[in-house]
């Protein structure tokens, strides 16, 4: 839509005033090499040079706990439906995460459409932040193709020395800018400079793993009795780490949570995980993927090949979150570098 | 945070009340249920509802009856040793309230049916799905041509519907058969496994379509005799049973691959499903 830019030295001007009108969350330092997302009043709060933060702004979309119902059974079965909503601006979302919710984005406005998801998305502003370099080595945003910006935000910053270059590109964006009213107009050097900035950052993101993207789909088809997989399922104790902090992981389970005296309550959706023994059991007992291997490989294919088949699209975005908290150090790469290996 | 009500939310429920309750072996009840102010169930036979009774939960239930009866519609259900939801269902009674989401999901493919013979084949449980297709095809037999029906059980104690299959047994214009795991003292019937009744049908394969649902494990079996029988993969319909949790392809529990068995199924041809392995 239009592009400005804003001093390093109006940063903190930027968010404190955004702060007076807008809840603000961006990612704050909790400890070494951990970050979260929270609710921020200046900008010395924030850290800007982050590694992903341990849950991606998912929690901001799909809460890990939300009602769906509030349930009265004094006179029948009585229920409202609701959507818990709040109105906030993500600041210094990275391009791995603004994929990430893309992702949501798809699959919630699937029919049937999940309006709790869709009225809540509608209540957030997003403030993207571009990487220059790597992270660390975990990330495969090379290889997903997501260290650029592919829209999914209002306004996205670049760091380019002294200033923040901004692409300002929607209506809601530009009324946050001119709410703050701390920026100035980008000129042809600004955006040269942003240009030499992206191709150098071609030459420094690179396809981590030697495969071809376009090729993954039918890896994971070819490989779906790999030796890979069992290896995996030796090594994995279904921890449910990875789901919990990855960015396109949306199961969830649905239950009730009754209020004291058990008359009313709240039907809830909370996040649950297919690493999950029970997660693909029936009534009856008989369960679909009842060992590590096959819960693995499943959350794989749900990555690499059963979205493409589905909706066009690859749910990882190479945020390296899962590799970060895998407690049995599986390694999405390494896992992809293996079944090529053994499928070239 | 602010609480929004959203009227058009896929998780509202529908109120329902209970017409009548009865047991119809020791494990399984029989309800006939009716939504509140003369709204009708619009359901296919072979799709599923989200029964729901606030406090204890919701879970997938197949719809047993045929769209053919009016006014109301039928579930069948199972108590199972600590299944929350299916004891709490087996407390209720005629005059108590429940939800309903739905229906839900692709029921059996009535109208490519119509105009060829039908080889139902039910075991166990699976008997509950397939009545509300046994019943429709019966409500419009002369849709169809020749019809077999094959069921299987237990025992005869665990046997369901036996007035409707004394019926069921008496008509002229269906062929049909049943069988016991192992039998009883009493029992005149036939014993053994469902897939032993198979060779028995005469059954013409290019103008038949056979239909199984079943325990997982009778798939496999079930489906080697039909494609003996030279029952093409595209003419064989199967049902599958998995955990479909919110019914709107969403959470993830009923997936088989890159479908999810609630919205894609549960109802599948089986050409589509053979190759995805852990499918049946």
């Amino acid at each position: 839509m239009k592009n400005v830019i804003l001093r390093k030295s109006r940063l903190n001007d930027f968010i404190s005033i955004l702060a007076t009108m807008e809840k603000v969350m961006a990612p704050v330092a909790k400890g070494p090499k951990h970050f979260a997302f929270e609710e921020v009043k200046s900008a010395k709060e924030i850290s800007l040079n982050y590694i992903p933060t341990i849950l991606p702004p998912k929690k901001y979309f799909m809460p890990q706990h939300e009602t769906l119902l509030e349930y009265d059974t004094r006179e029948g079965q009585k229920m409202r439906a609701v959507a818990e909503v709040e109105k906030i601006v993500l600041f210094g979302v990275h391009t791995c995460d603004l994929a990430g919710v893309q992702c949501l984005n798809i699959v919630f406005s699937d029919r049937p459409k999940d309006l709790n998801y869709l009225i809540r998305k509608n209540k957030i502003a997003i403030i993207g932040f571009e990487c220059n370099f790597y992270c660390d080595e975990d990330a495969s945003c090379g290889l997903m193709g997501n260290y650029l910006p592919k829209g999914g935000y209002d306004m996205f910053f670049t760091d380019i020395g002294d200033y923040f270059f901004v692409h300002v590109n929607t209506q809601l964006g530009e009324e946050l800018m001119n709410k703050t009213g701390v920026h100035e107009e980008a000129r042809m050097e600004h955006m040269n400079a942003l240009e030499a900035l992206r191709e150098k950052k071609k030459t420094i993101f690179k396809n981590e793993v030697d495969v071809d993207k376009n090729m993954i789909p039918e890896l994971f088809k070819k490989g779906f009795d790999s030796k890979v997989w069992d290896d995996l399922g030796e090594r994995c104790i279904s921890c449910g780490n990875c789901t919990n902090v990855c960015p396109t992981c949306y199961c969830f389970d649905v239950y009730d949570d009754p209020d004291f005296g058990a008359k009313t309550g709240k039907r809830i959706r909370v996040w649950d995980s297919c690493q999950n023994e029970p997660f693909a059991k029936v009534a009856g007992g008989e369960s679909f993927r009842s060992l590590r291997k096959d819960r693995k490989r499943h959350r794989f294919n749900r990555k690499f090949r059963y979205p493409v088949e589905r909706y066009g699209k690859f749910f990882c975005t190479g945020c390296g979150r899962c590799t970060r908290v895998c407690m049995a150090r599986i390694n999405l790469k390494d896992t992809i570098r293996s079944l090529a290996k053994e499928y070239k | 945070m602010e609480k929004m009500n959203i009227n058009r939310s896929a998780y509202r429920i529908k109120e329902a009340k209970i017409l009548s309750a009865r047991m119809l072996t020791d494990t399984e009840k029989l309800f006939d249920i009716a939504l509140q102010n003369g709204e009708s169930l619009d359901y296919e036979p072979g799709q599923f509802a989200e029964v729901s009774i606030f406090g204890v939960g919701e879970a997938p239930i197949s719809i047993c009856s045929s769209p053919t009866k009016r006014g109301s519609f039928e579930l069948c259900v199972r108590a199972v040793g600590e299944g929350r939801f299916t004891n709490a269902m087996h407390k209720m009674e005629a005059g108590d309230d429940i939800g309903i989401r739905g229906p839900f999901g692709v029921g059996f493919p009535v109208q490519m049916f119509e105009g060829n013979d039908l080889m139902l084949v039910a075991g166990g449980l699976g008997i509950a799905p397939l009545r509300s297709l046994i019943n429709y095809v019966l409500d419009n037999r002369r849709d169809f041509g020749k019809v077999n029906i094959l069921l299987g059980c237990k025992t005869p104690l665990n046997m369901l519907f036996g007035d409707e299959i004394e019926t069921w047994q008496t008509r002229m214009d269906i062929n049909f058969s049943c069988t016991v795991d192992k039998g009883a003292p009493d029992w005149k019937g036939n014993v053994g496994l469902i897939t032993s009744l198979i060779p028995g049908v005469d059954l013409d394969p290019a103008n038949t379509y056979a239909v199984v649902v079943g325990p997982p494990i009778m798939y496999k079996f079930v489906i080697k005799e039909l494609t003996g029988k030279k029952i093409p993969d595209n003419r064989i319909l199967v049902s599958l049973e998995r955990h479909m949790k919110c019914g709107l392809g969403k959470c993830g529990h009923c997936q088989i691959h890159n479908i999810y068995c609630c919205q894609d199924g549960p109802v599948f041809v089986y050409e589509r499903i053979k190759d995805l392995k852990g499918a049946i």
